[in-house]
């Protein structure tokens, strides 16, 4: 039932408490958080240091602006509609498909005009955002689907998770959604979690429920024929959040819209601790490695930093 | 690191001076670690019966003080229609009642109750008696001569002497002097004459056999002996046993009467008593009480103040018993402190009914909220709606249950509404969010953490222990900064990452 601390230190698995004294509070400056748990900021930092995020239709300030906003969306074919401050993917509605004023949701439910205002009611009253204090709803375009990841998600958008730790894209994995998940591309609700090849974008190792699985459980897809395109530019994405933001420890959430190619969804200055299960591998020595260079003096550019980590952290022989 | 050095000085500190506390309420307060134990206090009621004449009387009685293993703790009398006044003077305190005309037969009663302590605090330094020589005429004196002369040999200092001369005037072998003797002073007084006139400086006084549930009785003499005014000795007068036996109060040491009786006759006094097993902390805070002393602790409070610090004084334990759960275990419960909210509110109405009631009021509530997230309210409004749901399911639920003979059923008005309230909009969002599963686990977490807490908390020892020493708090905190600095695995990420750890290299 339970394994020895030992044998999990061995491996270098960081642990929820190390997590939070040893990296989170000595890397994540306080003032910053608000940077990455509004996302309405996270948008306006983006956008200053040109990083490519999804586009923003309109945010709605007030409960007298959401009749408003009604014919906005009208016009729009899909659309997301987020809570500003809304944390663990809660308050999320994703509209998929508009046709004359029906909307449809992901699993192809309809969802009537009174239940995204009520949403947008929920998100204005604080219904979603850590402390229940006021919010603002974002409503910002759909991604488009990037149909390389046909087959492995269900329903929900697949992303990507990158672990910056000082600039340094130390760990990644993809997230699938399932049924069990209802869609949604969250591990602890029943999401694949894919490990990722930090050097070439390849699939590790996947896991589901914290256990290793072979194929994706609604599409029955390989998981290991995953792979993500355009990782070269995915990696310098998510290392340049390290300058925008400020935060020594992040997560970056990244998808891959069809057109645009990687795009910067949101960033967490708390990510949790499934990415090593989902990569088999513990990420503390990744961890000491750039704390060690970091302390030397190392100072690199986001590219160098891209460069190293594909060097060093890279599982799978690149053939050229 | 120096900042290490400084949190650890701080641990530390905290530590020590926690310890020191509760060693220090230990020792000098002496409030014992385990709450059973009980403390004896003596009841004493000393009954005073004469005749009045329809004079006006007036009735000194000798009051005893706090003495070696005893304290006092409380006096009072029951008198009718009597003035009464304590007179103190050289350390001697008298009860006296006075009446301007008394017909009858007449009671006054004086009671005392005293803690049996080893470590009493008492102040008496007793006045050396008097030496006066009694001269005997003869043929008194040749007969008393004999008695001294045979105890003066066999004795080396005034305790000895003292310890002879009872002896000689309890043996048989003079019965012929001492019944000579005893015709014009009693055995008793014989004693004190004659250790007087042998330069020892000595005086009857009178104490109590304390026994249990003893009605009708009198005092016993002494003889208290005096080698100096800090070195004397009790001596009892069948045996010459030297010491004051345990359970005996004295209760005239000063030389002086037992009852003064002016204007009445047939005076007597007589004694009841009863031995009394208390909590040692009400002995000690009635002890306390009489104490004229700077007292810092809870127990200078008044006592409606007490009993609200015995509550909050939990609540660190609770919060220590969360942050365990939580860093070492790794448990998820919905709102961080909830569950010790939650355990205090089953403090108050016992386990069983509280977690029932618990259940009851949040499962009708979601219920209701269910219906109420249809009517698309605003945040504030729906909570305030859910508060108002949550007080109409506690009145219904009270009345029934009181209705059909459930009292226990009224304790559900010890949760806290907006707790609940809380709980509810919580659980309904999770629910809807992520389904009953997490509902379940993050209730039961809840749940299963204020029972723990509520376990800690209703421990009759942690509650006598945080109560009665105020220094475990900082212990308790010490060990929560400790917990904050755990960067260790929680018992629950050994299971989690235990597919990780099986791998092979």
């Amino acid at each position: 039932m339970f394994t020895s601390p030992t044998k999990l230190s061995r491996k270098g698995i960081m642990g929820m408490n190390q997590r939070n004294i040893g990296y989170i509070s000595r890397y994540n400056p306080r003032r910053l958080f608000p940077l990455v748990d509004n996302k309405l900021k996270t948008k306006i930092i983006a956008q200053r240091d040109g990083v490519t995020i999804p586009s923003l239709i309109g945010v709605v300030r007030a409960q007298f602006d959401i009749k408003k906003a009604m014919p906005m969306l009208e016009r729009q074919q899909g659309f997301v509609i987020k809570p500003a401050k809304g944390s663990g993917g809660k308050g999320i509605l994703v509209i998929t498909k508009q046709e004359g004023g029906r909307y449809y949701k992901p699993n192809g439910a309809e969802a009537s005009v009174e239940d995204i205002q009520r949403h947008m009611s929920n998100i204005l009253a604080g219904l979603f955002s850590l402390g229940g204090s006021a919010d603002v709803a974002v409503i910002e375009a759909l991604i488009k689907f990037d149909s390389c990841f046909e087959g492995f998600s269900f329903e929900g958008v697949p992303d990507v998770r990158v672990i910056v730790f000082q600039g340094y894209p130390v760990m990644a994995m993809m997230r699938l959604s399932t049924a069990a998940s209802d869609g949604k591309a969250n591990l602890h609700q029943g999401a694949v979690g894919v490990g990722i090849d930090i050097g070439t974008g390849k699939a590790l190792h996947a896991v589901q429920f914290d256990m290793p699985i072979q194929k994706h459980p609604d599409t029955d897809r390989d998981l290991q024929e995953l792979v993500v395109p355009h990782w070269q530019r995915l990696m310098e994405l998510a290392s340049s959040c390290f300058e925008m933001s400020g935060l020594g420890y992040l997560g970056t959430d990244m998808v891959l819209d069809r057109d645009e190619g990687p795009m910067l969804l949101e960033l967490n200055a708390r990510p949790g601790l499934a990415i090593q299960i989902a990569n088999g591998d513990g990420i503390l020595p990744r961890l000491r490695l750039i704390e060690q260079m970091v302390k030397d003096g190392v100072q690199m550019t986001p590219l160098e930093r891209v460069e190293f980590c594909k060097k060093e952290f890279g599982r799978i022989e690149t053939n050229n | 690191m120096n900042s290490k050095k400084i949190f650890y000085s701080i641990v530390a500190l905290c530590l020590i001076l926690g310890t020191l506390m509760i060693v220090n309420r230990h020792t000098t307060d002496e409030v014992p670690f385990y709450p059973g134990e009980t403390r004896q206090i003596w009841s004493v009621e000393a009954k005073v019966e004469f005749e009045a004449s329809g004079e006006p009387v007036t009735i000194s009685f000798a009051a005893p003080g706090s003495q070696a293993g005893f304290t006092l703790i409380e006096e009072s009398t029951a008198s009718l229609d009597y003035g009464l006044s304590y007179v103190e003077n050289d350390h001697a305190s008298r009860a006296i009642w006075t009446k301007r005309k008394a017909q009858g037969s007449q009671e006054l009663y004086y009671k005392a109750r005293f803690l049996v302590d080893p470590k009493a605090d008492y102040s008496i330094i007793p006045k050396l008696p008097n030496t006066n020589f009694t001269s005997f005429p003869e043929p008194y004196n040749t007969a008393a001569s004999q008695l001294v002369k045979q105890a003066h040999e066999l004795s080396a200092d005034a305790y000895s002497y003292t310890r002879e001369l009872i002896k000689q005037l309890n043996s048989n072998d003079n019965a012929q002097n001492i019944g000579l003797l005893n015709s014009v002073k009693s055995k008793n007084q014989l004693i004190e004459a004659l250790l007087k006139n042998a330069e020892v400086p000595a005086r009857l006084v009178r104490g109590l056999y304390l026994e249990d549930g003893r009605r009708r009785q009198s005092t016993v003499d002494f003889v208290q002996v005096f080698k100096d005014e800090n070195n004397w000795q009790l001596f009892n007068l069948e045996d010459g046993s030297q010491g004051k036996p345990e359970n005996v109060l004295l209760w005239e040491y000063n030389g002086e009467s037992m009852l003064d009786v002016d204007g009445a006759v047939n005076s007597r006094v007589t004694f009841a008593m009863i031995l009394e097993e208390q909590s040692a902390r009400a002995a000690i805070a009635s002890k306390k009480s009489t104490q004229d002393l700077l007292n810092f602790s809870i127990d200078s409070l008044p006592l409606e103040e007490q009993a609200l610090f015995k509550t909050i004084l939990l609540i660190p334990i609770g919060v220590l018993i969360v942050v365990m759960l939580r860093v070492l275990v790794g448990l998820k419960t919905s709102g961080t402190f909830m569950p010790v909210l939650i355990a205090m509110a089953f403090v108050q109405t016992s386990l069983i009914t509280g977690l029932i009631g618990f259940v009851l009021v949040v499962g009708v509530g979601l219920i209701i909220r269910s219906y109420l997230s249809h009517l698309n309210l605003l945040l504030v409004s729906r909570i305030s709606a859910v508060i108002i749901s949550v007080i109409a399911i506690i009145t219904i639920f009270s009345v029934i249950s009181f209705k059909i003979g459930l009292t226990e059923g009224l304790k559900i008005t010890f949760f806290p509404m907006i707790i609940l309230s809380w709980t509810i909009e919580r659980m309904s969002v999770l629910w809807e969010e992520e389904g009953p599963k997490e509902v379940l686990q993050q209730g039961g977490g809840s749940l299963f953490v204020a029972v723990l807490a509520f376990a800690a908390m209703n421990n009759e020892l942690v509650r006598h222990l945080t109560f009665n020493f105020i220094g475990l708090q900082l212990i308790v905190l010490a060990v929560i900064l400790i917990l904050g600095n755990y960067t260790g695995y929680r018992l629950l990420e050994l299971r989690r990452f235990k597919p990780l750890a099986s791998q092979e290299d």
